[in-house]
């Protein structure tokens, strides 16, 4: 059932050229950061003589690009993300949901994984891309692979945050705003606490637990931050739609 | 074991302290078609949210065919199809896609989707509309993409919130038609401000007003209240009442307006010869004479308004 509210997101973004021209737009960023990335990797190791200075191609041209695609999702998830439920409350579809025969936790989960596999095409067509550096190099796929899971556990946080603020209100806009701002301080928590790395506020920061990822780490301290993360905000979703029920 | 498809005990509905529903008890058996009457705002759709599991009842429940739809909601909304008064149609869809993803969502097998979206279509007759965008439909196929969404399924219940409105009149006659032919092997509950619609399709009728039940009770028990026993008289000269008193097997007699007269008549002997033979023997000038009918608008209106009138309990019989 998780599997048919998914499908049906899916389809929902597919049936309008917005998630085809999201698509194009931010693969094309990427390509352009990859192409910059890899010119850049001769003009700087050129330039560096002494061997500590050196980097490999993949952790060189990974980075970039990597570093990047999260600051794009930073933008890209919240334009996604509310639609899914406002978007059913203000045009009424909402009870056609709930009168089938699936549970709301199905429904909100369904939603989530539909949009987590949207973002997650971007997400290999990445990793094939960078993996085409290994035609003429040999790169290391377990950096790539760290990356991409820790890109994907992002961007599912993104997404579980995105579409808890969509549950909360009937404009897409709002929720898109809403979760914009709730992001982007998740993100900066970081910076303000840059001083005291044992800060505990600063250690909810959501680029501090990618950057191990970003190294090419998996640590699963950091699996479980973002997975708690996520059912945290599925969960806060979940309720916030039951309270319709209740509370009508 | 009874087999009532639909049971609904005590619902009552709070919002903030006002009751919006209070104390709705009902069953529906198989092969009925339920009509749901009631003026704007008398909760007509809150019971219909409260049936289908949209809404939680602040007391009371419900059970679809002995499932109790708080304890199951699962199992109890697999039997019920549901059109919400606002469609809730994905209007980026084509019909085709959106009545297959219903169909999906509601538990249909997989392999079997594609023929229940045919029967579907075939029954709605949308069936040139397959591939159309919803968004592109006129309001009486966007209406009729509704009700095919519901009957998807075959579901054992099946509840349309005002089902006729925004149709054309051969639209209203075939979804007439339909609801009459789902509510042979199905129950149907529909509600709706068109009062003889209720007369043609429904077997049973409900009327509710200010959150209460006021009427609940056979179509025929409210055809019966209609058919009136009454005669209404034109006459150019006409006489005292005691002269139409006089006649055998009237009751009463009023003067309506000048020339116009109401005859109450006693059961089944209909005056109506004695009365066109008195006025012609007595020179009356008898131009009209018309039985009088109460339209189910002032049975609606009366007990709407004076729920003295009809006590629940004697027309729940």
């Amino acid at each position: 059932m998780i599997i048919n509210v998914a499908r049906k997101e899916l389809k929902s973004v597919f049936a309008s050229p917005m998630g085809w021209v999201i698509l194009s737009l931010l693969m094309f960023a990427f390509g352009t950061q990859y192409l910059n990335a890899v010119n850049d990797y001769f003009a700087v190791m050129s330039g560096a003589m002494r061997p500590a200075e050196r980097t490999g191609v993949t952790q060189f041209v990974g980075q970039s690009v990597y570093g990047l695609a999260s600051f794009i999702m930073l933008f890209a998830v919240p334009l996604l993300s509310m639609r899914l439920i406002s978007e059913e409350r203000r045009s009424q579809t909402l009870p056609f949901l709930f009168s089938a025969p699936i549970s709301l936790t199905e429904i909100v989960m369904g939603k989530f994984l539909g949009l987590v596999a949207f973002l997650s095409i971007l997400i290999v067509f990445i990793f094939a891309m960078l993996s085409t550096l290994n035609i003429w190099s040999d790169i290391d796929f377990g950096f790539l692979v760290a990356n991409s899971l820790g890109l994907i556990l992002m961007v599912a946080s993104f997404s579980a945050l995105g579409i808890y603020f969509s549950s909360l209100t009937q404009q897409p806009v709002i929720a898109a705003i809403l979760t914009f701002i709730a992001l982007f301080a998740l993100m900066m928590l970081d910076r303000y606490f840059a001083g005291d790395p044992n800060n505990i506020i600063g250690s909810l920061s959501l680029t501090r637990h990618f950057q191990s990822f970003s190294s090419g780490l998996i640590d699963t301290a950091d699996i479980a931050y973002f997975v708690l993360f996520a059912v945290t905000f599925l969960t806060l979703t979940v309720r916030r739609l039951d309270a319709d029920r209740l509370r009508g | 074991m009874n087999n009532f498809t639909v049971e609904a005990i005590e619902l009552t509905r709070l919002y903030g302290g006002r009751e919006a529903v209070s104390n709705v008890s009902f069953t529906l058996s198989k092969g009925e078609v339920l009509g749901f009457l009631g003026p704007n705002g008398a909760g007509k759709s809150t019971t219909m949210k409260m049936l289908t599991g949209n809404l939680a009842p602040s007391h009371g429940s419900v059970k679809i065919c002995g499932i109790d739809m708080i304890e199951n909601p699962k199992e109890a909304k697999a039997l019920i199809g549901y059109l919400p008064e606002m469609r809730p149609l994905y209007k980026e869809l084509t019909v085709d896609e959106y009545l297959a993803m219903a169909a999906r969502l509601h538990g249909v097998n997989s392999s079997k989707v594609k023929a229940a979206v045919e029967v579907a279509k075939e029954r709605c007759g949308l069936g040139h509309m397959s591939k159309r965008l919803i968004e592109n439909l006129s309001n009486g196929y966007q209406q009729r993409v509704g009700i095919a969404q519901a009957i998807i399924h075959s579901p054992m219940v099946v509840i349309l919130d005002e089902p006729t409105v925004g149709l054309d009149p051969i639209q209203i006659r075939d979804i007439r038609a339909l609801i009459r032919e789902v509510g042979r092997d199905h129950s149907v509950i529909i509600s709706t401000h068109i009062l003889p619609e209720v007369e043609m399709v429904c077997d049973h009728v409900q009327i509710i007003d200010k959150g209460k039940l006021v009427f609940n009770g056979s179509i025929d028990v409210l055809k019966r209240q209609r058919v009136g026993d009454k005669l209404l008289v034109g006459l150019r000269n006409a006489p005292d009442a005691k002269a139409l008193l006089a006649i055998n097997g009237v009751l009463e007699a009023e003067a309506v307006s000048a020339g116009m007269m109401r005859v109450r008549f006693e059961g089944e002997a209909n005056p109506a010869e004695a009365i066109v033979q008195a006025a012609v023997s007595q020179g009356w000038g008898l131009y009209q004479i018309a039985p009088d009918q109460t339209s189910l608008e002032d049975v609606f209106v009366q007990l709407t308004y004076q729920e003295q009138a009809i006590p629940a309990e004697q027309a729940a019989a």
